[in-house]
């Protein structure tokens, strides 16, 4: 870093030992889970809320920009500082403030991981029902910051649906506490909406309380194998319509299975064209399991191959294992691959997958398909070699279409990963120019100097012809 | 023969692997805050200062470079972040795997020097515990870029170490691991500091810290009365009708320090129906060498290896220490490439088996002597992250009739003692074997079993910091005790 005055001031703020500026710091902090890389003008890991407000105001005399960044697991970029940013890293803000079980609360610091909440409930008998694939990697800033979704969102709903408080740092060091400990809460506008989803543009979450429910007493998995992925896709209709709610219902089509399969033999049936799995929670077993018979009968009848009841906990957890070891067991197949992430309406599942199907054959591109069928949040992932410029120019314009095909079927360009770098060129695509305006004329009421996480989701001139990967 | 002064510690070793004791105890301390964390990066700043002077050479050169299809199987999920010790201690990126495998790439693409402070910091740092490769779902095969990134960094920056350091280096890795008869004086020599009283005298006279070789001293294992010395000895299995002939490895550390293990090894292995040879020409496996960088040397010693047990009838090469039979097992992989060893080397390594995981394969004999104990095995990282063992010394121990085992917390988690990590980074060992030693003793164990001397010391050694005094333990060694109160 150019300037010492002010990395001395940053180690005056944070102390010296969570000031790193050495060249390899500044690579390992350029980052997320995307292939974004940029590096930062230094990275900061605060340890209070005092001294994140102080980062914010040393900011914000500086004209310095910030990116806060927890787990760095994020798959839009948001955590990537774009060039000259301070890295304000989180995770050693990891304190689990308060679990209270007469309030049915967790109030966590940012840097707290996702698993680690989890468990800390649940030794107590709660339920921390967001679950992301990266519940071991993402801590719970990153998670309300992206308003993370999992496989229980079907029945449970996503991070945002948990969060009932927030402390935030505005940009110019002010501390914003909104929300309380009650279930209802409608004075004022809903700020920690606002917050939530926010991807680091709005400030820096510093503290969260989060809802937290009675721990279901039984989860139980079922699978069910389909040799035309539209059976499946039907299949899940037809529960949704049975009057049952599974936890979650999740889908791999067979592409996606076969890399999960080579890389750990899970026993997935990959001669399938698609498996559904299927999770019912509940507190009496026997109910539980007539539910997830209920759900098997209704996949055979909807013509499935074969269906499986997991015998035991250990089983049940293989079969999730294998579903959490997706998305960087495609990364076997082809050195690279862009992960999407559209959204569409239940009802459209089969037009989205049929969609994504006649893109990649169009393109001749590798594209398995695979995500939250109960809720029609699909991540086809197009499979690449960044190094080919050929190719990257065939994933260009086939990832644009997948985008078009969902909003044009009243779908969303991101359900769960944000639009952090990967997707803005498309915002208007799917917001229009009204929505845009408010969240710009949002974003420079909260936000004046545009210093926090600049360049994140708001588009570049030039619309989607503008679209780089 | 013994000596007018009991040695200090004599208390420890009194039979088995190591016991320890509180006398010598210190107390224990609280866990580190992240302010104390200051001291380990000012340090580094330093330490950046004296090789700044240097001419920065980016990229790797010559033989022996990291592998670019292993490191950019990275896809950067970050899973591997809360399975790493120093990451979870630091929490900061550039200790966690997703960070060095970034910086390994950075310099594999010519855009960070390989002696650059922090790259070289890092790459020591990492303990090779390899707990970041057991859970990659993209199978980055992380121990296939570390060992010949620290290759590269001992090329580059090995002659400019301190010279007191290069000193200690070249003894360690050139004269004691080099060959067994070596390693066998000095830990003569060692025996008998230890036990006649003179250890007591140096340690109190603090002459060693004064020059700076207090770390080395304390990390010495206390060494056996007698040794296991390989000469070709046969010893036949209890059954008529053998199930097989295992040959094997005695180890360089387990050998002078642990020699009840490797003879508890053979006369376990001759209950479960083994015939069992010890080849002399065996050496230290190379382990030591491989991981501080000397890719060339451990070659060498494999091949003095190879030479001892090819020539032999065994089905299997059995071996008791888990950090040596991880190194075994990778022979074929540190020759690829060469003509004349890849497949010497291949055939050797398909012929290693861990103890543990060879008597959980072919069944031991049930008549075991009741142990109403709790027993905490303790995985070692070479153990169930390099070879990917973790049930096979479990159901072992279970087979000891009263045996409760119990599990512990981060139990894949590594102790902190990591070959010669002790030495190299004796802060963060510390602060790793204090995080050991609490999910330990939260089990409240009777015996603490485990697979490798390097683990036993660190364990040990932990115990008397915190000033209790629970038994470690070689899984054989406790069914060989069963074995023998059974009759
Ligand atoms: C294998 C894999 C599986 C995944 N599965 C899912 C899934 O099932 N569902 C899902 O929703 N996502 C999933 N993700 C995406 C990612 O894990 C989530 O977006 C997660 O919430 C990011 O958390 P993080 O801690 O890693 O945040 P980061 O990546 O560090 O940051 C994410 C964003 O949050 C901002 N941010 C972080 N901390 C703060 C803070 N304290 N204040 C303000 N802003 C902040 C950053 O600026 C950035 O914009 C997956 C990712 C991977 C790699
Ligand atoms: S788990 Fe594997 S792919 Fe994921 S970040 Fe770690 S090394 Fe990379
Ligand atoms: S080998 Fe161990 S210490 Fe090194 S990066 Fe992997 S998990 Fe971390």
């Amino acid at each position: 870093m150019h300037n010492t005055r002010l990395v001395e001031e940053l180690k005056e703020i944070a102390g010296a030992a969570n000031v790193l500026t050495a060249d390899e710091d500044l690579l390992a902090y350029g980052f997320d889970g995307t292939w974004y890389e940029s590096k930062p003008l230094a990275v900061v890991l605060p340890l209070t809320t005092a001294e994140v407000s102080a980062l914010h105001k040393l900011a914000t005399r500086e004209r310095m920009a910030i990116t806060p960044r927890a787990m760095g697991s994020g798959l839009s970029g948001g955590a990537v500082p774009l060039e000259g940013s301070l890295v304000l890293g989180v995770m050693r803000m990891n304190r689990i403030l308060e679990i209270s079980e007469a309030d049915g609360v967790a109030v966590v610091q940012p840097g707290v991981v996702n698993a680690d909440l989890q468990r800390a409930v649940e030794a107590r008998g709660l339920f921390y029902p967001p679950d992301p694939a990266s519940l071991k990697q993402s801590a719970i800033g990153g998670n309300v910051a992206e308003n993370a979704g999992g496989a229980r969102c079907l029945k449970y709903g996503v991070t945002g649906d948990y969060v009932m408080a927030l402390e935030v740092v505005l940009p110019n060091g002010d501390v914003l506490r909104t929300g309380g400990r009650t279930l209802k809460n409608v004075t004022g506008y809903n700020l920690r909406a606002l917050f939530t989803g926010s991807e680091g543009t709005l400030g820096t979450i510093t503290e969260i309380t989060l809802r937290l429910l009675p721990k279901p007493k039984f989860v139980r998995t079922a699978t069910a194998a389909f040799d035309s992925i539209e059976r499946a896709a039907q299949t899940v209709s037809a529960v949704m319509a049975s009057g049952l709610l599974p936890t979650s219902i999740e889908l791999l089509d067979r592409i996606t299975m076969r890399c999960v399969e080579d890389n750990i033999a899970a026993g997935l049936p990959v001669d399938a064209d698609a498996l559904l799995l299927f999770a019912v929670d509940g507190n009496q077993e026997a109910i539980v399991a007539g539910e997830l018979e209920a759900i098997a009968s209704l996949a055979r009848e909807h013509g499935a191959t074969s269906t499986c009841v997991a015998a035991s906990e250990a089983e049940s957890e293989a079969l999730w294992s294998a579903r959490r070891a997706i998305s960087p067991s495609l990364a076997r197949v082809r050195p690279h691959k862009l992960g999407e992430d559209v959204a569409v309406p239940r009802s459209q599942i089969v037009a989205m997958i049929r969609a994504v199907r006649e893109i990649a054959a169009r393109y001749g591109l590798t594209m398995p398909i695979f995500g939250h069928a109960g809720d029609g949040n699909l991540h086809p992932n197009i499979l690449c070699d960044r190094r080919d410029p050929e190719e990257m120019a065939r994933v260009k314009l086939a990832a644009r279409e997948i985008f078009e095909a969902a909003i044009a079927l009243g779908g969303t360009l991101s359900g769960e990963h944000g639009i952090g770098l990967l997707k803005k060129q498309f915002l208007e695509l799917d917001l229009g120019p009204e929505a845009i305006a408010i969240m710009h004329k949002l974003k420079d009421a909260i936000d004046p100097l545009g210093i926090m996480n600049p360049g994140k989701i708001f588009p570049n001139p030039g619309g989607p012809d503008a679209f780089r990967l | 023969m013994r000596f007018a002064f009991e040695p200090e510690c004599a208390d420890h070793r009194s039979e088995g692997f190591i016991e320890a004791s509180s006398p010598c105890g210190r107390s224990g301390r609280p866990p580190p805050t992240f302010r104390e964390l200051k001291g380990w990066t000012l340090r580094r700043a330093e330490r950046r200062e004296a090789m700044l002077t240097d001419a920065e050479l980016k990229g790797f050169t010559g033989a022996d470079i990291p592998p670019e299809d292993v490191y950019n199987r990275c896809v950067r999920c970050g899973l591997c972040l809360p399975t790493c010790p120093t990451y979870l201690e630091t929490l900061v990126e550039t200790s966690s795997p997703r960070g060095r495998i970034a910086l390994i790439k950075a310099v594999g693409e010519g855009r960070l020097a390989a002696n650059s402070p922090g790259f070289v910091h890092q790459m020591h740092e990492c303990l090779d515990c390899r707990a970041c490769e057991a859970v990659c779902p993209s199978g980055v095969m992380y121990g296939q870029i570390l060992e010949p990134a620290r290759t590269q960094i001992e090329r580059t920056a090995g002659s400019r170490r301190p010279l007191g350091q290069q000193a200690i280096r070249a003894f360690a890795l050139d004269v004691l691991f080099g060959d067994f008869t070596a390693l066998r004086f000095a830990a003569t020599l060692l025996r008998f500091y230890q036990r006649s009283g003179l250890q007591r005298l140096v340690r109190a006279s603090g002459l060693l810290r004064l020059i700076d070789l207090h770390r080395l001293e304390a990390q010495a294992p206390p060494i056996s009365s007698r040794f296991f010395i390989p000469h070709n000895q046969r010893r036949r299995a209890a059954a008529p009708q053998p199930k097989a002939t295992a040959f094997v490895h005695a180890g360089c550390v387990m050998h002078v320090a642990f020699a009840d293990v490797d003879e508890a090894t053979v006369r376990v292995l001759n209950r479960a129906g083994c015939d069992v040879v010890v080849p002399e020409g065996q050496g230290c496996c190379g382990a030591i060498s491989i991981h501080a960088g000397d890719l060339d040397r451990g070659r060498a010693l494999a091949k003095a290896n190879i030479r001892a047990f090819e020539r032999s009838d065994a089905d299997v090469y059995i071996i008791n220490a888990a950090g040596c039979g991880s190194t075994l097992k990778e022979y074929g992989h540190i020759f690829a490439g060469d003509s004349d060893w890849a497949q010497r080397a291949a055939d050797f390594s398909s012929k290693v088996r861990d103890l543990t995981e060879f008597l959980d394969t072919i069944g031991i004999p049930l008549n075991l002597a009741r142990l109403d104990a709790v027993v905490v095995y303790q995985d070692p990282c070479h153990l169930v992250n390099a070879q990917r063992i973790a049930a096979a010394p479990r159901r072992l121990l279970a087979k000891i009739p009263g045996l409760t085992l119990r599990e512990i917390e981060e139990a894949t988690i590594c102790c902190g003692s990591a070959g010669i990590y002790n030495l190299t980074m004796p802060e963060m060992a510390d602060r790793l074997k204090r995080r050991k030693i609490e999910n330990v003793l939260a089990a409240n164990p009777d015996v603490i079993a485990t697979a490798n001397p390097g683990c036993a010391l660190q364990l040990a050694a932990g115990l008397r910091d915190a000033g209790r005094n629970v038994p470690v333990k070689h899984v054989v060694e406790l069914l060989d005790d069963a074995y023998s109160a059974a009759g």
